[in-house]
This record gives C-alpha cells, sequence and structure tokens, in this order.
C-alpha cells in the first residue's frame, strides 16, 4: 500500500492536466459558440420567419377510439357524435374573463374549469380545447346567442364514448374518464397530444394500448388571425383496435335481472376456452356521466351508498365460500384415500373432537343418519365433512385447494381481482401469530372460518372440475381486431391436476343428485331440461351463532342474513358452462342462488338443447 | 506528508476579510453562483408565464441549497476523505432500495419518500461517486496502474448502471464523468484515455441493445428531429426556431414568443436555455457562458491550490462535471447532442440538482478555506 510517493512528479502531472482540461473546455466552449453564432447570425432570418405567426404548425390528429362487442357482435361500447365547447386559447385575450363569461352563461361547474387549465396547459395554445362536453339543446341556444361575445370560443362536434347497456356490464367494460395530472405524467406525450379521455376501469383500462390507437398529425399554414390557410402534410392516424369480448351480453342481462332485489355476483365461464359469458356484480352503476365529466355530489353519492354499486364483488368480493367448498373437500378425501365412497357415516346432528365439549353442528337439527359420500354431497351433510376435514388435516386440504386456484389471482384480463385467503399453518403463525387449531380444520372443510373466495374464483374452481382437472383460466377479450391484423385475447396457461377419473365421477354423481335427486338441496331448477345440471348449495353464515342460540331468518336484520350461494355446471356429462352465483343476505343457496344459475344454464343451453 | 514552507507577508486582517474566513466562503465563486441564481429569476419569470408561484418555490430551494453550501464549507476536507467509502456505499444502498420500491410501485421511481421529503439517492451519488475515486486513487503513487484503473472502472459501474435501470440516462452521463474526471486529473496515461474511448464506441451497438424504447427514441429523435414532430422531435425543432428568431440581441426580456407558445412544460426545467437565447440574443447566451467559464476558471484554480491528492482530485473532477453540465445541456438545445434529461446548472427550474450542485461547491470552498500551511 505504502509506496513512496513521488510529489514533485505527481504535482506536476496535476498542473498538466488541470492544462489539459482547460484546453478541453475551451475546445467545447468554442464549439457551443460556433453553433449559436450559426443559429442566431447566419440563421436568423431563416428562424425569424419560422418563427412568424403565419408560419407552419402541427396539430394533433386525435384517432378514433376502438369499439368493444360481445361474443355476438352486439356493441358494448361505441363513440357518439356529441356537441362540445372549445376554447383556443391563442385566440383568447383574456382566459380569466371569458371563463367567468362562460361560467356565468352556461353553469359550469369550477372543477370542470379546473380541469380546463390542467388541459390548456398541455396543449398548444393554437389547439382547441374542449371546456363541456356533450351539451344539451338549452346550452346550446344560450351560447349561440351569446357566441358574438365570445371570440375564440365555440361549438364543435366531437366523438364521445357511449355504453349502450349502461349499469348492465359496467363493471366489465368500465369507462373512459377525462386525463387526470398524475396519469398525464405517465403518459408517452407525442401519442396523447390532443387526447382529451383514457380508460380508468375494467377493460377500458386494461386494453387502453389496443383501443387508444396511435395519433397522426397535419402540418398546417395558418395566418395572423389563426385562419386555417393550407394543410402542408397530414400522416393519418391509426384508428384504435376493436375487442371481441367472450361475453354474451343478453346472458348478462338475464343473470342481472335475476339478481334483482339483492346484492350480488354471478359469474358464468365457458368450461371448453375459459371464456367469460358473463360477470355480473350488482348492483351496477351507469358508466356514461362518467364520461363527460361526473357530478361531485353524484359521484359521492355512489361512492357513499351503503349497497356500494362501484365495488365489483365478482372480481374483489371475498365470501366465505360455505357448503360449496365441499365436493372438492370430498375429491380430496377421495384423492388423499382417507375414505372410500361407500364407506357410510352415521350423523347426529353434531361433530365432537375427542376430548372437547364443543358441540360442532350440523346445519339440520336431528342428522342426516347414516350417509356415505354421495348422500353427504346431496345433502349437505356436515358432519361427514366435519369428520373428513379432520382425516385430511389442514396441510393436505391447503395444498389440494390451491390446484384449483383458491388463494389465488385467477389471472383474468381486469385489473384489480383480489387473492382471496386460503388458510394454512403458515399463513396463520405468520398473519395471527398463532399455531392452528383442530377446530378450524373442521370449520375450513365446511368452508368457513378463515377461507375466502371471490365469486370469479368459485367459478374457476367448477369449472375446473367440470373439466376434469383441466384447469380453465378466465378471459374476457376474444379477438383484437385492427385495420390489417387480428390477434387473439390474452395468452392462455395450460395446467392440469391429475386426478383419478373414477373418483372424479363419484363427486359429479353428488353434485347431480343435489339438483336431480328428491333429497337434494337444489332439485327445485330440474324442471324444463333434457340434460343433467351438476351443483352445489352453500350458505356462509354473516353472524356467528351463540352455542346454544338458535338462528332464526325472520327474527334478524336482514343486512345480518346469511349469504346464499350455488355452484353449477351443465351439462352434467358433457360440462359446456360453469356459473357461480353469490346472493348476499340471500339466506339459503337452494332457494335463492340456485334458481338464478338454473336461468343462466337454461338461456345459454336452450339453442343447443331444443326439444 | 512532507513539509512545505512559504513565505507571506503578514498582512493585519481586515474585519470582512476575518468574518469571511470564519464563514469558510470563497468570495469570487460564491459572487459567481450567486450572480446566476439571480439570473435564474429573471430568467424563469419569462419563462414561467410570469408566475410568482414558481419563483418562490425556486427562492425556497436556492435559499436551502445555499445554506446548505455554507454548512458543507465548514466541514474540514478531511472529513470528506475520511467518510468517502462509507457515503459512497449507503448511496449504492439507497440506489438498490429505490430500485426495489420502483419494483414493487411498477414503473420508473427515483427516489425515497421519507415523511415530509424525498430523496434522491442519485443526486447523492453524483458527489459520493468522485469522493470514492479520489480517495481510492489518492491511496496509490500517481499516474494510476491499469489495475486501480480497473478498480476505479468498476466503482463507477456501479451506480452508474443502477441509475441508467431507473432508467435516468443524464444523471447516469454525470455520474460517468465526474468519475472519469477523477482519473483524467489524477494522470492517466493517453493510452488508456484513447483505449477507453475506442471501447467505448465498440460499446455503443451493446448499449443500444439494453436502452429502453424511449431511450432509444431519444437518439433517433436526435438523429432525426422531423421523425417524432409532435414529441421531442417537436422540442428539438422548436429550441432552434426559438434560439435563432433571437438574432444577436434577442427580443428582449418577457419578449420571447416561440419558447411562450410551444414548450410548456419544458421550458421553465431543460429547455430554458431556449428562452434566454431568445430574449437575449447571442449577446446574451454569450454572457451566460463566460459567466459559467468564470465559475468554472475559479474552480480549477482552487483545484490547482489543493494541499493533498485527495482535495485536488476532488475538486477538479467536481469543476470537470460542472462544465459537462453545461455542454450537455446548451448542446441538446441547440441541437447538437441528444436530449438526455439534464438540466442547465443553476439556471433550470426546479429539481433537487440545485442543492446537489451548490453542495459539490461547498465541498470547493471548503477545500480552498481550510488549508493547512498559509
Amino acid at each position: 500500500m505504502h509506496t513512496i510517493k513521488d510529489h514533485s512528479f505527481e504535482n506536476r502531472i496535476f498542473l498538466n492536466r488541470i492544462i489539459a482540461s482547460f484546453c478541453v473546455i475551451t475546445l467545447l466552449s468554442s464549439g457551443l459558440i460556433i453553433r449559436l453564432i450559426y443559429l442566431q447570425i447566419v440563421g436568423h432570418e431563416h428562424y425569424s420567419l419560422l418563427a412568424k405567426d403565419n408560419s407552419v404548425k402541427i396539430v394533433p390528429l386525435v384517432p378514433t377510439r376502438g369499439m368493444i362487442y360481445d361474443r355476438h357482435g352486439k356493441v358494448l361500447a361505441e363513440n357518439t357524435p356529441s356537441y362540445s365547447l372549445e376554447l383556443i386559447p391563442e385566440q383568447i385575450s383574456n382566459m380569466d374573463e371569458t371563463l367567468l363569461g362562460l361560467q356565468a352563461l352556461l353553469d359550469i361547474s369550477s372543477d370542470k374549469i379546473e380541469l380546463f387549465q390542467k388541459l390548456r396547459k398541455r396543449q398548444k395554445r393554437f389547439v382547441s380545447t374542449p371546456l363541456l362536453l356533450s351539451m344539451n339543446d338549452e346550452e346550446l341556444a344560450k351560447f349561440a346567442v351569446s357566441r358574438p361575445y365570445f371570440p375564440g370560443v365555440d361549438i364543435h362536434t366531437r366523438l364521445v364514448r357511449h355504453y349502450p347497456y349502461s349499469d348492465l356490464a359496467a363493471h366489465i367494460i368500465g369507462y373512459v374518464s377525462r386525463i387526470n395530472e398524475s396519469e398525464l405524467k405517465d403518459l408517452p406525450i407525442s401519442e396523447y397530444r390532443g387526447s382529451t379521455h383514457i380508460g380508468k376501469l375494467g377493460i377500458e383500462s386494461s386494453y387502453e394500448n389496443d383501443l387508444h390507437g396511435k395519433t397522426g398529425y397535419a402540418e398546417i399554414e395558418t395566418n395572423v388571425q389563426a385562419r386555417l390557410l393550407n394543410t402542408l402534410n397530414e400522416v393519418n392516424p391509426d384508428p384504435g383496435a376493436d375487442l371481441y369480448l367472450t361475453l354474451d351480453i343478453d346472458l348478462q342481462k338475464t343473470a342481472y335481472n335475476a339478481l334483482t332485489g339483492f346484492n350480488g355476483a354471478v359469474v358464468a365461464i365457458d368450461i371448453k376456452t375459459g371464456g367469460v359469458l358473463t360477470l355480473v356484480s350488482r348492483p351496477g352503476f351507469d358508466p356514461n356521466p362518467f364520461v363527460v365529466g361526473i357530478a361531485n355530489d353524484a359521484y359521492q353519492a355512489l361512492q357513499t351508498s351503503e349497497n356500494q354499486p362501484l365495488y365489483n364483488r365478482a372480481l374483489r368480493g371475498l365470501y366465505p365460500p360455505g357448503s360449496t367448498v365441499k365436493p372438492f373437500i370430498a375429491l380430496a378425501g377421495l384423492e388423499y384415500e382417507a375414505i372410500n365412497p361407500q364407506q357410510r357415516l352415521n350423523c347426529p346432528g353434531y361433530y365432537q373432537l375427542p376430548g372437547v365439549d364443543h358441540q360442532y353442528r350440523d346445519w339440520k337439527k336431528g342428522g342426516h343418519g347414516s350417509v356415505d359420500l354421495n348422500q353427504a354431497i346431496t345433502e349437505s351433510c356436515d358432519v361427514y365433512f366435519y369428520r373428513l376435514a379432520s382425516m385430511l388435516g389442514i396441510d393436505n386440504m391447503h395444498s389440494f385447494l390451491k390446484q384449483f386456484g383458491f388463494g389465488e389471482k385467477t389471472g383474468i384480463d381486469l385489473i384489480g381481482e383480489k387473492t382471496g385467503l386460503l388458510p394454512s399453518r403458515e399463513w396463520k403463525l405468520a398473519q395471527k401469530k398463532q399455531s392452528w387449531y383442530p377446530g378450524e380444520t373442521l370449520i375450513t372443510g365446511i368452508g368457513q372460518g378463515y377461507l375466502q373466495v371471490t365469486p370469479l374464483q368459485l367459478a374457476r374452481a367448477t369449472a375446473t372440475l367440470a373439466n376434469q382437472g383441466h384447469v380453465v383460466t378466465p378471459f374476457l377479450v376474444d379477438k383484437i381486431v385492427r385495420a390489417h391484423e387480428t390477434s387473439p385475447g390474452p395468452e392462455k396457461h395450460q395446467d392440469t391436476i391429475s386426478l383419478k377419473q373414477e373418483n372424479i365421477n363419484t363427486v359429479i354423481d353428488g353434485m347431480i343428485n343435489v339438483v336431480h335427486s328428491s333429497r337434494g338441496t337444489a332439485k327445485g331448477i330440474n324442471t324444463h331440461i333434457n340434460y343433467q345440471i351438476a351443483g352445489k348449495t352453500g350458505t356462509a353464515q354473516v353472524l356467528g351463532i351463540k352455542q346454544n342460540a338458535k338462528y332464526n331468518e325472520n327474527s334478524i336484520d336482514f343486512k345480518f342474513r346469511d349469504h346464499a350461494l350455488f355452484i353449477s355446471f351443465a351439462p352434467a356429462n358433457d360440462p359446456k358452462i360453469a356459473v357461480a352465483v353469490i346472493v348476499e343476505n340471500g339466506g339459503h343457496g337452494g332457494s335463492v342462488a340456485a334458481p338464478i344459475a338454473g336461468q343462466v344454464i337454461k338461456q345459454y343451453l336452450k339453442d343447443s338443447y331444443e326439444n | 506528508m512532507k513539509t512545505e514552507t512559504r513565505h507571506e507577508h503578514f498582512e493585519p486582517p481586515s474585519l470582512l476579510g476575518t468574518v469571511l474566513r470564519k464563514l469558510h466562503i470563497d468570495i469570487p465563486l460564491f459572487i459567481g453562483l450567486l450572480l446566476a441564481s439571480l439570473l435564474s429569476f429573471v430568467i424563469l419569470y419569462s419563462a414561467g408565464s410570469q408566475d410568482m408561484d414558481v419563483l418562490i418555490r425556486q427562492a425556497e430551494r436556492v435559499g436551502l441549497a445555499f445554506f446548505l453550501m455554507t454548512i458543507i464549507a465548514h466541514i474540514d476536507p478531511y472529513q470528506f476523505k475520511r467518510y468517502s467509502t462509507l457515503l459512497f456505499g449507503l448511496g449504492i444502498l439507497l440506489l438498490i432500495a429505490v430500485l426495489i420500491m420502483g419494483q414493487i410501485g411498477k414503473g420508473a421511481q427515483r427516489w425515497l419518500e421519507f415523511g415530509f421529503f424525498r430523496f434522491q439517492p442519485s443526486e447523492m451519488i453524483k458527489l459520493t461517486t468522485p469522493m470514492m475515486i479520489a480517495w481510492y486513487l489518492a491511496e496509490h503513487p500517481m499516474p494510476p496502474k491499469p489495475k486501480q484503473l480497473l478498480i476505479a472502472v468498476l466503482l463507477i459501474a456501479v451506480p452508474t448502471l443502477l441509475i441508467a435501470k431507473q432508467p435516468d440516462l443524464g444523471t447516469a452521463l454525470l455520474v460517468v464523468s465526474s468519475g472519469a474526471g477523477v482519473l483524467f486529473f489524477a494522470g492517466l496515461s493517453w493510452f488508456f484515455i484513447a483505449a477507453i474511448i475506442v471501447a467505448c464506441s465498440a460499446l455503443t451497438p451493446i448499449l443500444w441493445h439494453f436502452m429502453h424504447d424511449y431511450q432509444r427514441d431519444r437518439v433517433l429523435t436526435f438523429l432525426n428531429p422531423e421523425a417524432d414532430p409532435l414529441g421531442r422531435g417537436y422540442h428539438i425543432i422548436q429550441s432552434k426556431i426559438a434560439i435563432g428568431s433571437g438574432g444577436i440581441y434577442g427580443k428582449g426580456w418577457l419578449g420571447s414568443t416561440q419558447s411562450e407558445l410551444d414548450f410548456l412544460p419544458e421550458s421553465s426545467t431543460d429547455f430554458i436555455f431556449a428562452v434566454f437565447a431568445e430574449e437575449f440574443g447571442l449577446f446574451g447566451g454569450l454572457s451566460l457562458l463566460t459567466l459559467y467559464l468564470l465559475i468554472i476558471a475559479r474552480c480549477l484554480y482552487i483545484a490547482s491550490q489543493a494541499q493533498d491528492s485527495y482535495s485536488r482530485l476532488l475538486a477538479s473532477s467536481l469543476s470537470f462535471t460542472f462544465f459537462v453540465y453545461v455542454f450537455v445541456n446548451i448542446g441538446m438545445v441547440i441541437g447538437i447532442l441528444p436530449v438526455v434529461g439534464v438540466p442547465l446548472p443553476l439556471i433550470s427550474y426546479g429539481g433537487t440538482s440545485i442543492v446537489t450542485l451548490l453542495s459539490g461547491f461547498g465541498i470547493l470552498m471548503s477545500i480552498h478555506t481550510h488549508k493547512k500551511f498559509r
């Protein structure tokens, strides 16, 4: 390390380098100076000419946003012409005064003024910038009269996004709305010059890049009054791609209407492809006001409503699956050889862990008597599944249910999906700092406790079961159609759970009996069909019930009533559609949720199974 | 250490002289910086559409920066040397933290949030990299041997790559030049310098491969501005028009038309030189350049008077990097360099860059005012 340093030598080197750097700096600075002289003396005349007002300006040509269609080509999102009030800042001598005048004339809210101000700052001063969108006749008339007092302000026609099905598919399609300030920072400037709207939710947001298109431009020559003299060169915009969804809007409508009077979700999936046929979250909301700028109080009303219409229950709602988890637990029991299907078990109406007083109750007072696996599914016997759960243990249940996508995002092409919760020993230790209790294994076996699923996860798991363990990945966009090419929607993952055919058949037989046997919990929906539906009802507790108390539906508040659930697929021997229904505070799965699924299935299969 | 004796006339210290010595402020440098900062307000008022809020926010930052500079000037340069490695390591860790946060938060992120204020580790790296390289090279006899060159290059490469990944090409460039500056002033042989330049040109295609799309776009736009007339190309075309139309004497203060019309929001930040040159013409542009060169000359003088290897390497590198700042910004605005996000030092609005810059000058003042032998 400590080599002797020769200081005078080092000094000499250093001073040489200081001189050298001075030379470099002088040389480079001369370069700058020469360039400045070139621009400001030699080029002065040329650039002054360009700088004059009657020179070439470049205006953006905004692309038309792509349309969105359902699987049968019905329009879900379109662009309709509408009148807008627009200002050209360059032609307005006193902007504040003009805005105040317009505000007094047309009753424009101050958030709209604020938005306009922000929009104006990023546009060039000669670009026409909208202040009001979708003007009504009264506003048009009022402005027409006063127009001479507002130079630089004019009425234009613009294409405005419109959603003909309003609240029916708002949670799927989403909406476009004015670009806000934080979005501005991340957007490519040249691509969005001239654009006023951007997808904020749903398909409009997740497929923004495809729908938006590519901005073109025109080089125009104008005179001092900024009147167009001549268009020199034009590069046309590329319109946005059209999207074709897997959604069946008529089926969506059926499901949506079937939920009338309740909050809840209905998800139907095409089992063969994974294409989502319906994704209902009720209540919905009308997305159209968001396009032109929703009034503050209307937005507040949506936000604070007890029914939470802006909340996508199908994707983000977390519910205990209740008994709908039983077919999966039964399959786990068979796969891990914890039971055989013929084995019978006596159900006295409750189950007790050895050495513990606590009684884990069956939903049926007095019990189901002696049941085998098939009957346990058909009648939804809790005691059978308490026993099975305790034989399997939480570790086996966790790893088996995980394969069906519980506790994981489904990967659908929408933003905002929730993960749900598939509990495990490790999870509890990490989150609750507690070890796992045997009693928690039992209630997990009947879909209560920590277990939480989204309606979409439930539909996916059902589809995967119906599909013989070939994992189904739900998606919404089937085709992206551009001018010269059509590309498929999102990439689909192929994955298969290894399961024994006979075990799958045993469980499906039980699910068929749920609908078609006289003791089945959903036997009400087996009419008017010439195929079989396999299903499973579920009831999820909202309120904990004390050990000796009795649950009386009529005596408790509506919002504490149980959630009703139903999962199903059909036809049982050649599954095409899987449906999951959750009706918040619906009470019973069999009487409330199952008929909704029944309607959806019957309508979907009507054409292929006509009598 | 070798003893050095200098014979100077004893002068009775004047009151002002005493105060200034106590403050550890170098008067010529201080006056230069103050002039540039005042000029910044004049231009910002015009470029920022006469918005007083912009001036107030800028004044807050400049005030903080001058305060910090004075504090740093009080610290003995020996302390910088002592903590060079520690600060460098800390900077690298913070850079990694930013990258991880960016991964979690999606998209580009350059700062860390500390409750009420934001901190950009890449700004700190602009100072700690030359400190680190100066410390390392000062430990060995000069000029640096191939082994030291190799280690120094690695030490520069780590923060540079981390910053380039953020991605912030402008800052990465400044970090490289601050580190390379130290090597240059340490007397790296001309043979190696030539070799590095050749190697870098050979690496260009590889670098191209690793660039983000938008960075490639910028280079392509530079080569052919007409290709993207709505985006970056528009800025280059328009800034040339603005500067050219300014002529010799300019259109006068608040007289710019081009920049006013077209550059918002960048007329206050990276493209502020275009506004300046349009309003004050060639005359103004040359005056500003002269002011910069005077500041740099004073800094190089300070470096030449520094008493130990570490101080002189650090001082000279900081001076040179300041020039790189000026050259790259003006070069891009007048269309001879690609558009990389480097502000015009001391003049551009915003950014934490002014704080870092003046901290650097604080180091220079500290070196100049803490000499052991007078």
